[in-house]
C-alpha cells in the first residue's frame, strides 16, 4: 500500500480530474471517488485514482482532535463519552501555541 | 519547514508541525506509563505507516516502554514466489509485463522481473492500472498487468477492468486482501499484540465499520490512522489510551478521510470484479481468504485463464542456502525484528536481498536497513 | 567470512556488467578497484591520483597543482528541461576541476562520439550550448577528436570532455573535521527529477528544469572569502547529495548530522518527490555543490555564496561530528534517523 496524497482539482473533464498536488499537476482518474468532484475539491490519489474527496472542513475538525488529545493527556484520563462535552467548552490551559 | 510554509501551505504540512509532534509523543510517552504493564505492544498492518514513521524520525521520539511492531503490510513482500513465477514466465514467453516498480527486484524461485529484463524480457514500469491499458492499446503485442497490492489498489484495477479493454490486455491478479491476516496475527499463540492501528487508505475504501466483528472477537482495539506524523501519533495515543482502559473498540482517528460504510462505489466496483480466495502469502503460509481474484464474469481478461503459465521449469532450482536462514516470515508476522535476523545488513541488504522483506521500499528489514531501525542516533 | 559462515552473493564477482555497475555506487567502486583501477597504483605521479578516487587528480608541478579531470556523457534524453548533454559536458567538467579547488580552467578537451543518422541541426544545438556554457565558466575548448559510429552501434551521441586547470592548493573530499559546517550551494533534486520526468514520462505538469550550470566562479568566490576555512568539497552529482556526503564522511572517518528543516528544496520538488516515494536527497544535482567549512567561518562563506546569482539559495544545512562515523543522519525536526545509500537510479514508487 501507499502513502495517497492529497490534492486539489483545477479541472474535471469527463471522468478524469486535472489535480494540482502542491505545485505539481497531474491527471487523476475519477471511476472510484463515491461524490461528485469539481474544482477547488480537494481529493486523495492512489495509483492515479481519486480514493475520497476531503472535506475541507474535517482537516480543522481532525486538528482539533489532536488539540483534545492532548489536553486529556495533560488533564489525566477523561472518558470517552465525556468528550463531547470537553469539546464544546472553551479550551483549558494547554501547551502555548508554538 | 518555516512556520510561515506551514500556516499559507496546503493543509497536509500542518499534519508535521514538530512542536504539536513533540507534544502528542510527551502524550503518548504518558498514556503508556499509565498502563498498569510493560512493554505495551501494539500492531500497524501497513508499509506505508512503517515507511511514514521511518521517514520523519518518528522511532526516536516513541516512548521507550511502547513497541510498535511492523505486522504483514507490505503487499509487495508478501507476494508468494509462485505469483512472482507466473509473471517471469509470461514474460520469458514473449509477453509485455507491465509492473509496478515495487515488484522488479522481488526474487521469484529462480529470477526476479529485474533479471527477466536484464536478459531481454520486455517489462514496462507504471503508476497506474490505467497506464498499463494505454500501453496495451499501443501495441499489437500482448501486455499483461501483473496487478500487485491491496484492495485499495485493487480497487483502480477493478476500475479499469470495468471499463472498455483491449483484446491484448489481461491482468495478472497478485492482489491480497488485509483483513483475514489481521486475524491470523490475532490467532498467533506467540503474539502479543494488544492493540491494531490500522492502514487509513485502506479503510477510506471499506470505511471503519469493517473491523467491529474482528474487535469483538479477539478483544483488543483498533484505531484507523491516517500516515502523516501527527496522524500517527494521535493514533498510537488513542490506541494506548484504549489498551489502558482494556476497552475493545473501534476507533476512528482519520475522519478526513474514513468514513463508516467507506466508499460504496469503490466496494462495489471490487467485489463485482473480483473474489476472495485463500492462498500462501510469502511468510505466512495459508491466509484464508487472503488472495483477490479475478471472478468468473472476468475470466476473459484473466492472465491465469488466457495462457498456459509453467512455472514448474523455474523450479529445478534449488533455494539457495540463505533462503533457509531468512526469517522474513516471522518479521512479517511480527515475532521478530530485523536485527534479529542473521543475515540481516550482512548477506541481505538491497542490492543482493535474500528474502522480500529487503526488496520493497515498504519491506521492515529494508526500511531498517535504509533509516536505521531502532537507531541510537 | 559471514556470520552464517556462508557466502554472500556480494562476495561473489558479477561476471556481467550491468547498469548497477554505472551508478555511481558501492558496486560502481569496486569495478573501478577490481578491474579498472587495478595495477596502476604503484605508478601514480605525486599528488592525488587514482587511489583517492576523487573528482580529478592534482598532479604536483613545481610548487602548485596541475588539477586534471575527465567525464564521459550519456545522459538521455539529450535535450530536457534546463539545459542539454553539450551543457552538461562542459558543466560537469569545469565543476569537477572547481570541487578540487581548480577554479579557472585552462582549457577543456572534448570529443564526441555520434551514431549515424544524427541530425546536424542537433548537434549544432548541442554545439551552441556548449559554447555558451564555456563563455559562462571562462573556459574553452583547445582540443578534441570526432568519430562516427553506424547506426545502431551507439545511442545517439556520447561526449567526453577532460579539463586541466591548476591549483595553489587542492581541496579533497575527505577534509572533513568534526565540528564543520556543511553548507549546500543552492536547492537540491532538481536535475534528477526533471530527467526522470522526461525518462519516465510520468505525464506530471509542472516547472522541473535541470540546474546544470558551471559553478567555478561561485566557487572561487567561497574560497577567497575565508581562504583555508574550505576543508573538504564535491559536486552532489549521481546519488544525490546523499551519496556525496556518505563518500566524504566515510574518507574523512566523521560522521554527518543533516538538518532537514535547512535543506533548500524547491517545494515543487519536494511535492514531486513525494509523489513519486523518492527522497531528494538521493536525486542528482548538477549545478550545486557540498562544502564543509569550518565553523568560525561557515557564516562568512554562506555570504559570499549568497551573493552570487548562482547561490541565492545556500544554506548551512548541517555538520560533522565524531561519532557514527561513514554515516549520515537526518534531523527531520520531528525525530532522527539514518539517510540511506541508494544504489542505483531510484525507481519511482507506487503512488
Amino acid at each position: 500500500m501507499c502513502l495517497g496524497v492529497p490534492g486539489r482539482v483545477v479541472e474535471v473533464r469527463g471522468q478524469t480530474a486535472v489535480v494540482d498536488f502542491f505545485g505539481v499537476r497531474r491527471e487523476t482518474r475519477l471511476d472510484v471517488v463515491d461524490e461528485p468532484v469539481g474544482p477547488g475539491d480537494y481529493i486523495l490519489n492512489h495509483v492515479g485514482f481519486a480514493i475520497r474527496k476531503i472535506p475541507e472542513h474535517e482537516i480543522a475538525e481532525t486538528l482539533a482532535l489532536y488539540e483534545l488529545l492532548l489536553r486529556e493527556a495533560e488533564h489525566d484520563i477523561m472518558a470517552a463519552d465525556v468528550r463531547g462535552e470537553i469539546g464544546a467548552t472553551p479550551a483549558v490551559e494547554g501547551p502555548p501555541d508554538v | 519547514m518555516s512556520e510561515a510554509l506551514l500556516a499559507q501551505g496546503p493543509a497536509e504540512l500542518r499534519f508535521r508541525d514538530p512542536a504539536k509532534a513533540h507534544a502528542l509523543a510527551a502524550a503518548l510517552d504518558t498514556v503508556t506509563r499509565e498502563v498498569d504493564h510493560a512493554p505495551v505492544s501494539v500492531m500497524h498492518v501497513c508499509g506505508s505507516h512503517e515507511q511514514s514513521i521511518a521517514k520523519f524520525g518518528l522511532r526516536t521520539i516513541l516512548p521507550k516502554g511502547l513497541n510498535v511492531i511492523m505486522g504483514p503490510g507490505c503487499p509487495v513482500c508478501v507476494t508468494d514466489l509462485p505469483e512472482v513465477d507466473e509473471a517471469v514466465v509470461l514474460a520469458q514467453d514473449g509477453r509485455i509485463v507491465a509492473s509496478y516498480g515495487d515488484m522488479l527486484k522481488v526474487p521469484g524461485t529462480a529470477k526476479s522481473l529485474a533479471d527477466v529484463q536484464a536478459e531481454g524480457g520486455r517489462i514496462a514500469v507504471v503508476y497506474s492500472a490505467a497506464q498499463a491499458v494505454e500501453l496495451a492499446r499501443d501495441t499489437t503485442d500482448d501486455v499483461v498487468f501483473f496487478a500487485s497490492g491491496f484492495e485499495t489498489t485493487a480497487v483502480a484495477t477493478a476500475a479499469v477492468a470495468l471499463g472498455d479493454l483491449p483484446p491484448n490486455f489481461s491482468i495478472l491478479s497478485a492482489h491480497k486482501y488485509i483483513p483475514p491476516v489481521m486475524e491470523i496475527v490475532a490467532e498467533m499463540p506467540d503474539s502479543r499484540v494488544e492493540g491494531f492501528l490500522a492502514a487509513g487508505h485502506a479503510a477510506a475504501i471499506t470505511g471503519w465499520r469493517i473491523f467491529e466483528r474482528f474487535v469483538e472477537k479477539h478483544r483488543v482495539p483498533v484505531v484507523v490512522a491516517g500516515f502523516e506524523p501527527l496522524d500517527i501519533l494521535a493514533g498510537l495515543v488513542r490506541l494506548v489510551e484504549l489498551v489502558r482502559d482494556r476497552t475493545p473498540r473501534v476507533e476512528n482517528m482519520f475522519p478526513r478521510c474514513v468514513t463508516p460504510e467507506g466508499n460504496r462505489n469503490a466496494q462495489r466496483q471490487l467485489w463485482r470484479v473480483f473474489r476472495t480466495q485463500g492462498g500462501r502469502w510469502r511468510g505466512i503460509a495459508h491466509v484464508p481468504n487472503g488472495n483477490l481474484r479475478l471472478r468468473d464474469e472476468f475470466a476473459h481478461v484473466d492472465a491465469r485463464r488466457r495462457y498456459e503459465i509453467d512455472v514448474r521449469r523455474l523450479w529445478n532450482h534449488a533455494p539457495s542456502a540463505l533462503t533457509q536462514v531468512c526469517i522474513c516470515g516471522e518479521i512479517m508476522a511480527g515475532l521478530s525484528a530485523p536485527e534479529h535476523c542473521p543475515l540481516f545488513g550482512k548477506e541481505c541488504v538491497p542490492e543482493t536481498p535474500v528474502g522480500a522483506c529487503m526488496v520493497s521500499s515498504e519491506g521492515t528489514c529494508r526500511i531498517w536497513h535504509q533509516y536505521g531501525g531502532h537507531p541510537d542516533l | 567470512m559471514s556470520a552464517t559462515g556462508l557466502k554472500s552473493p556480494a562476495d561473489v564477482r558479477d561476471e556481467l556488467v550491468t547498469l548497477k555497475h554505472g551508478a555511481g555506487g558501492r558496486a560502481m567502486r569496486r569495478l573501478i578497484v577490481e578491474t579498472l583501477a587495478e595495477g596502476f597504483a604503484a605508478d601514480q605521479p605525486e599528488g592525488i591520483g587514482l587511489a583517492a578516487m576523487d573528482d580529478g587528480a592534482a598532479l604536483r608541478v613545481g610548487d602548485r597543482w596541475l588539477v586534471v579531470t575527465t567525464d564521459s556523457h550519456v545522459v538521455h534524453p539529450i535535450f530536457f528541461p534546463g539545459g542539454d548533454i553539450g551543457r552538461l559536458a562542459v558543466a560537469g567538467t569545469v565543476n569537477d576541476l572547481a570541487m578540487m579547488g581548480a577554479v579557472e580552467p585552462l582549457g577543456l578537451t572534448c570529443a564526441v562520439i555520434v551514431e549515424e543518422g544524427f541530425r546536424r541541426a542537433e548537434l549544432e544545438r548541442i554545439h551552441r550550448s556548449m559554447h555558451e556554457t564555456c563563455r559562462e565558466a571562462g573556459a574553452t575548448i583547445v582540443t578534441g577528436d570526432t568519430k562516427v559510429m553506424g547506426r545502431g552501434e551507439l545511442d545517439g551521441i556520447v561526449i567526453n570532455t577532460t579539463g586541466v586547470a591548476f591549483a595553489d592548493a587542492v581541496i579533497p573530499d575527505a577534509g572533513l573535521r568534526p565540528g564543520d559546517r556543511l553548507l549546500v550551494t543552492g536547492t537540491i533534486g532538481d536535475h534528477g527529477l526533471a530527467l526522470m520526468a522526461r525518462r519516465h514520462a510520468l505525464q506530471l505538469e509542472g516547472d522541473l528544469r535541470s540546474d546544470v550550470a558551471p559553478i567555478n566562479r561561485l566557487v572561487a568566490a567561497a574560497l577567497a572569502a575565508a581562504p583555508g576555512a574550505v576543508t573538504a568539497m564535491k559536486d552532489p552529482t549521481r546519488g544525490g547529495l546523499s551519496s556525496a556526503l556518505h563518500e566524504m564522511a566515510e574518507k574523512s572517518r566523521v560522521g554527518v548530522v543533516l538538518h532537514e528543516p535547512a535543506l533548500p528544496v524547491r517545494s515543487v520538488i519536494r511535492s514531486v518527490a513525494e509523489m513519486l516515494g523518492l527522497d531528494p536527497l538521493h536525486i542528482a544535482n548538477e549545478g550545486k555543490a557540498v562544502l564543509g567549512v569550518r565553523p568560525d567561518a561557515a557564516d562568512a562563506v554562506l555570504a559570499a555564496l549568497r551573493a552570487h546569482p548562482l547561490g541565492r539559495e545556500a544554506a548551512i544545512v548541517g555538520e560533522c561530528i565524531t561519532e557514527h562515523v561513514g554515516r549520515v543522519i537526518l534531523d527531520t525536526g520531528l525525530g532522527r534517523r539514518l539517510v540511506g545509500e541508494v544504489e542505483g537510479e531510484p525507481l519511482p514508487r507506487i503512488c
